[in-house]
Formats: structure tokens, C-alpha cells, sequence
């Protein structure tokens, strides 16, 4: 039963890539694989790949764009796959979607794959919308037969009725995209395969896609894959979500809980502190924590010490907490009224629930601005009494203690 | 049936590191054939637009072609093609010709000149360069209604009529032309995607084969005047096709049996090869084209 309902099995995907440009210098190497191969041993190259991050300066000009890459998908499940730029997402949707294969390792799936990477694939601009609808339908993996007993329903979600005999090279962008995400909605494949579509089209046909996203897997039980960078769209959207770093997967889970992940993957111990000791030589020295561990408990208060390169007096200091999605939670104001180096911070404990924090520092006067740091001091809280967490779904940052009657 | 395979071949698919040789998913490029007669139209329609001319185009280019040879081969050079108009002999080459070097050039080009869409959906490879050998055949027939406006204007002018029943198997030979240059072609385009090298010998190495094909000249002209590089045009299947397509058309040129099978068999071979290698190249061009 439990087997029954994976549709789709990632297994140990890799995916290596040679830098650099081809030329003489590969044919050297394609030779030597060859001699390899029809000995019967195995590819060299495949073992002198190296980790895949663009701002390290590697040794090897193989490197692994993706890494034993192993998740499952269930059916019905939406998942958003979320990485920075060059973590491989867009390169696991390209092995999933069959436009390349992989180094090693397999996929297996239960249902027809159906993709949609950058929409509007195909489109021919000397073309009208209708024909297009065809052509790229056709492309998709529908029957001419299917899209015409669709085409009235992909114009009506388009919204481009007026325009529909017109080619789509007199089209504005934001309209291609309509047209091409409606075709590929109605797309009946088990399995949908979504990269970035979201980005060039309104607010309010952004409504209307994730919308009809969402249709697509809860009411229809269709799979859909998401990538995005849209945070707001992949909580709204995704029930399970990968986060994936230098072609790893470093993170599975919810998509909420996988979201906080990703936003705080660089919270490592060098930006837990704000160092300004040696760049300039007037405003805030330094900002650090004076609590001994980090990730701090639930139950521990936080304290943050703030250090100014010279005394200074007469003005106000702005303390604002940031939640995962750097959306603020509370400000609070202290006006420095007598000459002072250091200042301490403290925060109630009981106060914060479970995740990812980082703050703002600010000082002022009533006149002007003298500082601002935006997003400094990334920590995390551990909140050890899962009582607040209702089936492990995200419930908010802060503690309140309600009185129910 | 033991219970752990009965559950591995519940996967509708796997997709894995690469394909194997002789794998070629006939379902599969069924369920595209509508989207190979999309193409077809999108190619036919949308080369014209904006062109005032249009389809004409189409006409244009072996009438030029057929005026020029007759020049320069025919008066100049002094070729002799026997009872029939050196025009009418030179167009009925071309137009075989032409749909060769048309299949040729397009389908080489595949893999690279459509690498945005590659790269982004799945959908069997081999449509396109099918898709290409139609359209072209539609480019033929137009062309060769040129060939037929001017057949029946030397009819009147005083030539004599020798259509006989071999007519029947044109449409086989036309067959054979596009499986030469479908194979030709996905054999090259797999080569180039990535080492660039062929695609110059391609654009300069059709013009050559042209003259060893026996489009210009009658076969028995060149074994008669050259007989040490009869060899050159007796294997050339391509030369096979266009001598006989004429000998169909104009009853003038040989006809042999043999050669027919050679041809025939040698396309069916370079057709195969090229669908092979064609279908190893499509799982991962994409990383190096």
C-alpha cells in the first residue's frame, strides 16, 4: 500500500559536467575514455569530479552539478525544490523531464512526466495564438484531439481572447506566458514538472496559476514538481519541499520547514557575529551575542551586546527581530542618553518558538538616520516543548499565552 | 514470477544513464504524430510570411538552377542528352537533387539549431528530422509541377511523349532520396553535436557530390569519357536515383536492376545507421552541443 502510492523514485542521481570550453584539448579525453570503455573498465573522469560551488576556485575541471541525488514524491504531492543559483535544481528538472540523462543512477516514475521549463518553449512567433496553442500542446505530449476539446478552456484562462488570431510575436511578454502556462495546465500528465513560471506574469494571473496549481493536485491527485525562488509561492503551494545546496540535498521535509531552511543556509558561525573592528572607524563596532550556545533555547533569554568605536550620547538605538523571511516581528527603541561604548540587549525567554532569527540595528535621531544594518546576526531558536508545534506545522514565531473561557 | 520483480515492473519507466543501441520507442513517436504534422505546417507556412512572392520562391530556384546548367553544360560545355530538351533533362535532376541536399542540410543542422527547445521539453528527437523530410516533399511537389508545365509546353513544341507505365515507381524513388538524406543527415547532425568540424565539410562536400551524382550529365557519358573514375558514380547510390528518376520521367538515361537494388539496400542501410547513432546522440547532446 505505502509502496503503491510513491510515483515517483529518485535514486542516487549524479550528474557531472566539464567546465571550460571544448576543443582539442577534450578529444584527448573523450580517446582515453573510449580506451577505457571498450576495455571494459570503468570512466575515469567520473572519479576526479569535484564539488560543485561556483565562487571556489577548484582543482578539477569535472565537476558534479548534482551528487547522489535520492527523494520520493507521492502521489498528489506538491513539492518544491528551492537551492540558490547553481545548486542544481534546473538540472535535476532537465534529468527528470528527460531532456538529459544522468551520469549515473535512475528515476523511475509510475506516470507520464510533463514539463514545463521556462513556458512559451516552442512558441513561434510568426504563428498566431491559436496555432501556437497546437503546436505547443503538441510539443507538451497532447493529441490534436485533446487541445481541441480543451481550446475554448485554455483561451478563457489565458485571457487572451482578443489576441488569439493575432501571431504571437505582436504579443507583450507577460501575455505569452498566460497563453503558454494555460496550455500547459490543461496538460493531463501524472506528474508536472513547473520551473520559475511565475515570474513574469501579474499579480493577479500569479493568483490564478498557483490556484489552478493547487487544483491540479488536490482535487485532480496530480503530482506537481515546483522550482522556485518565490518563498511566499512555495509555502502557499508546496506540501513537501528539497532544498538542495553545491548539487546535494542537504535538506527534506515540509515545505515550510524546508523554506526556513534554505533562508537561513548561511547561518553559520562568521554572520552570527557583525565585525566592523577594522572597515570603518566611527558607528557600530561590533554586534555579538553574549549567549554561550547557539542554537539558543527556548527557554534562555537572548542577549545582544552592540559596541561603538567612540562614547557617544544623544541618540536612539533600534533593535527590530526578523522572522526566516525577514519580515519583521517586533522593534523596540532605547534612547542612549549618557555617553556609552557597549550596550546590551535583552529579550525575554519563553518568548520565541522554534526557527530561524536574524535582526536589524539602527541609529537615530529625530532628524536622521546615522546606521542601518540590515539582517545581521543570524541565529537560530530550539524549542525543545513540541507542544507548540501542531502537527509539525509552522505556527507562528512568538509565544502567547492566551486565556480560552 | 517471483513477488520482488512483479513490483519492479509496476514503473511505467526508468530513466537511466543511456540508451540502449537498438532501443527505439515506436509507440512513443506515435503518440507525437500529430505534432510531426505541426511541424510539417509550421515550417510550410511560416517560411514565406512576410515575403511577397511566397511560395514562388519555390519555382524560382531550380528554374534559375536548370537555365544556368543547360548554359553552361549543355551549350557551352557541349553534354549531350539525347532526344530529349537539355532544359527538361537538367530540371528533372535538379528537382531529385534538390529534395536530397534539402533533406541533407536541414536534418544535419538538428540537434544544433534546435537546442533551445531540446533543452527544455522532451519529446522523441527523431520527429524533427521526419518532420523536415515532409515538408521538403511538399517543396517537391510543388516543384514538380513546374517540370509537368514544361513537359506538356515541349509536348507541343514537337517532343515526343515517353511516359510509359515505370512511372508508378517515382513516388519509390522519391523514398529512397529521403532515406538518404534522413540518414545522411541524423548521422551528421549526431556527429557535429559535439565536434563542429563536419558542418564545414557538409556545406561544401554536398556541392562536390553533386558532380559525382549525375545530375548535370547522362551515367554512360562519364564511363565512357572517364572510365578510371567510373567507379565514382557506378557506387553512387545517389547517382543511381537520379539517372533512373529521369529514365522514369524522360525514357532516356539506363536502367538497371541491379542498381536499383544496391540503392535501395545501401539507403535502407545508412538509414538504419543513422537512426542509431541518432538515438545514442539524443539523451545527452544537450550537455555539449
Amino acid at each position: 500500500m505505502e509502496e503503491n502510492n510513491t510515483i515517483l523514485k529518485v535514486e542516487n542521481i549524479s550528474k557531472q559536467y566539464r567546465l571550460g570550453t571544448i576543443g582539442t584539448g577534450t578529444i584527448s579525453h573523450d580517446l582515453n575514455r573510449w580506451w577505457h570503455k571498450i576495455r571494459g573498465k570503468e570512466d575515469p573522469y567520473l572519479k576526479v569530479g569535484e564539488t560543485n560551488d561556483r565562487a571556489l576556485k577548484g582543482e578539477s575541471d569535472y565537476v558534479w552539478a548534482l551528487k547522489d541525488i535520492d527523494f520520493e514524491v507521492k502521489r498528489g504531492e506538491v513539492l518544491g525544490i528551492i537551492g540558490k543559483n547553481g545548486a542544481g535544481k534546473s538540472t535535476l528538472l532537465k534529468i527528470l523531464s528527460k531532456v538529459t540523462a544522468p551520469t549515473t543512477g535512475k528515476i523511475k516514475s509510475r506516470g507520464r512526466i510533463a514539463s514545463l521549463l521556462e513556458v512559451g518553449t516552442g512558441f513561434n512567433p510568426e504563428l498566431t495564438g491559436r496555432e501556437n496553442i497546437y503546436l505547443n500542446g503538441a510539443i507538451l505530449g497532447m493529441t490534436k484531439q485533446e487541445i481541441t476539446n480543451k481550446l475554448d478552456e485554455i483561451i478563457e484562462f489565458s485571457g487572451c481572447q482578443r489576441y488569439i488570431d493575432t501571431p504571437t510575436k505582436r504579443y507583450s511578454s507577460g501575455m505569452t506566458v498566460r497563453l503558454a502556462f494555460a496550455v500547459a495546465a490543461f496538460l493531463e500528465p501524472e506528474i508536472l514538472v513547473v520551473d520559475e513560471v511565475l515570474a513574469v506574469g501579474d499579480a493577479e494571473f500569479q493568483k490564478k496559476a498557483i490556484g489552478k496549481m493547487q487544483d491540479i493536485s488536490k482535487s485532480e491527485g496530480r503530482t506537481v514538481l515546483f522550482v522556485s525562488h518565490n518563498m511566499a509561492a512555495v509555502k502557499s503551494l508546496c506540501t513537501k519541499g528539497v532544498v538542495l545546496e553545491n548539487g546535494k540535498v542537504v535538506f527534506k521535509g515540509d515545505s515550510d520547514e524546508s523554506v526556513d531552511f534554505y533562508l537561513n543556509i548561511n547561518t553559520n558561525s562568521e554572520q552570527r557575529v557583525y565585525d566592523n573592528v577594522k572597515i570603518k572607524k566611527n558607528g557600530i563596532k561590533k554586534v555579538e551575542f553574549l549567549n554561550s550556545n547557539i542554537p539558543i533555547k527556548h527557554s534562555e533569554k537572548i542577549r545582544i551586546k552592540i559596541d561603538f568605536h567612540e562614547q557617544i550620547a544623544n541618540f536612539s538605538i533600534g533593535l527590530a527581530l526578523l522572522d526566516a523571511n525577514k519580515n519583521k516581528i517586533f522593534t523596540n527603541v532605547f534612547f542612549v542618553e549618557n555617553t556609552k561604548e557597549t550596550i546590551t540587549c535583552e529579550i525575554p525567554d519563553e518568548l520565541l518558538l522554534k526557527g530561524f532569527y536574524s535582526f536589524d540595528v539602527a541609529t537615530f535621531n529625530t532628524s536622521q538616520v546615522f546606521e542601518y544594518l540590515h539582517d545581521v546576526c543570524n541565529f537560530e531558536i530550539e524549542d525543545l516543548d513540541n507542544d507548540y508545534r501542531f502537527q509539525n506545522r509552522n505556527i507562528g514565531n512568538i509565544k502567547v499565552n492566551c486565556e480560552w473561557y | 514470477m517471483d513477488k520482488k520483480e512483479f513490483s519492479e515492473g509496476e514503473w511505467l519507466y526508468e530513466i537511466g544513464p543511456k540508451n540502449n543501441v537498438f532501443e527505439l520507442n515506436f509507440k512513443e513517436i506515435w503518440h507525437y504524430r500529430d505534432l510531426l504534422m505541426l511541424f510539417v505546417k509550421r515550417d510550410i507556412v511560416t517560411v514565406y510570411k512576410q515575403t511577397i512572392l511566397g511560395p514562388l520562391w519555390y519555382f524560382i530556384q531550380p528554374l534559375f538552377t536548370a537555365i544556368t546548367f543547360t548554359i553552361i553544360f549543355n551549350n557551352v560545355a557541349g553534354i549531350q542528352t539525347g532526344k530529349v530538351p537539355s532544359f527538361l533533362f537538367n530540371l528533372a535532376g535538379i528537382v531529385v537533387w534538390n529534395y536530397f541536399t534539402a533533406c541533407l542540410n536541414e536534418t544535419s543542422d538538428t540537434f544544433k539549431k534546435n537546442a533551445a527547445i531540446f533543452g527544455k521539453v522532451y519529446f522523441p528527437r527523431v520527429i524533427l528530422p521526419m518532420s523536415i523530410v515532409i515538408t521538403n516533399l511538399v517543396k517537391l511537389g510543388i516543384q514538380l509541377i513546374i517540370f509537368i508545365v514544361f513537359y506538356v509546353y515541349f509536348l507541343t513544341q514537337g517532343m515526343e511523349s515517353h511516359v510509359n507505365w515505370l512511372f508508378i515507381f517515382y513516388p519509390l524513388l522519391i523514398v529512397v532520396m529521403g532515406l538518404l538524406g534522413l540518414g545522411f543527415g541524423m548521422l551528421i547532425s549526431s556527429m557535429v553535436t559535439k565536434y563542429r568540424d563536419l558542418t564545414f565539410l557538409v556545406s561544401f562536400g554536398v556541392q562536390l557530390l553533386m558532380y559525382v551524382s549525375a545530375v548535370m550529365y547522362p551515367m554512360d557519358l562519364v564511363k565512357e569519357k572517364l572510365p578510371q573514375f567510373g567507379w565514382l558514380i557506378e557506387y553512387n547510390p545517389l547517382a543511381y536515383v537520379v539517372e533512373t528518376s529521369r529514365y522514369l520521367l524522360l525514357g532516356e538515361g539506363t536502367f538497371s536492376i541491379w542498381g536499383t537494388v544496391y540503392t535501395i539496400l545501401v539507403s535502407i542501410i545508412i538509414f538504419l545507421f543513422g537512426l542509431i547513432i541518432f538515438n545514442r546522440t539524443e539523451k545527452s547532446f544537450i550537455d555539449t552541443v
